[in-house]
């Protein structure tokens, strides 16, 4: 397996860019010998981040980019998503396990990202929008999932 | 591949089984809603979403199951989960949407726990 790679794309604001890098992370995280459930973790973390930054930063605009990139070092995936929209405050998001949240239907993104890897970071990037950082390192065997929440 | 939904019932009870992925996008959310509004427009309160063959859940997804069990327990129903495969269970436990579903490993159970 190669020791280290990376790819960063310029994504259009629209699900089909959500598919594709869900399915890149999944590849290169198969290709750097992750577990199935390592690779599940991952598609699903950048599948939601993919997500907000195309519905919620970007609104589908057909003029504003969902900036990708991943790269494999060693045993770890790091993966970073931009979009260009107004930005948010990550704090002001409501906690979707308090229990009068649980009956919304949306507002879990957040969350699930967070539990899903093993380093998580949302917030402002230059010269505009939301930057979300994700980082998985390869596990020896069935994956944890982060209780911490 | 996209949501597949099948619905028959058991004394009484309506299943909706449910296959492949609930996720934005894959013009899941619509069919599932539909479903819904469907079988509690012709009367029927006890609904259990069959999730044995659903292969990948997002939030999304997890919000279309949220927004089933409110829909109908706002006209009087209830919606019970059964089946549920790990990876579904582990998105339950994260969200703590287990507070909110009765979940069931096999059918009867899940028919008869509405008796």
């Amino acid at each position: 397996m190669p020791e280290s790679r990376s790819i960063e794309l310029k994504l259009e604001s629209k699900i089909d860019s959500v598919d594709a890098a869900e399915l890149i992370v999944q590849g290169l995280a198969r290709e750097a010998g992750f577990s199935t459930d390592d690779i599940d973790h991952l598609g699903m973390a950048v599948r939601e981040s993919m997500v907000n930054a195309v519905t919620h930063g970007n609104g589908y605009n057909k003029e504003k980019y969902v900036h990708f990139s991943v790269r494999t070092t060693g045993g770890k995936l790091e993966i970073s998503i931009r979009d260009e929209g107004e930005g948010f405050d990550p704090g002001g998001v409501p906690d979707p396990t308090a229990p009068e949240n649980l009956l919304k239907a949306s507002g879990r993104g957040l969350l699930l990202m967070n539990a899903l890897v093993d380093e998580f970071q949302v917030g402002p990037a230059e010269p505009c929008g939301t930057r979300v950082r994700l980082v998985k390192s390869r596990s020896g065997g069935e994956s944890e999932i982060k209780e911490d929440n | 591949m996209s949501l597949t939904v099948g619905v028959r019932e058991v004394d009484g009870v309506t299943i909706v089984d449910l296959g492949g992925r609930i996720t934005l996008g894959d013009t899941s959310s619509g069919k599932l809603r539909d479903t819904i509004r469907e079988i509690l427009a012709r009367g029927a309160k006890k609904i259990v979403l069959n999730l044995g063959d659903v292969t990948y859940i997002d939030s999304s997804g997890l919000g279309e199951l949220v927004s089933s069990y409110t829909t109908a327990a706002n006209q009087g129903g209830k919606v019970k989960l059964l089946n549920l495969q790990k990876k579904v269970q582990d998105l339950l436990q994260i969200t703590k949407l287990y507070t909110v579903f009765d979940t069931y490993e096999n059918e009867a159970d899940a028919v008869l726990s509405f008796s």
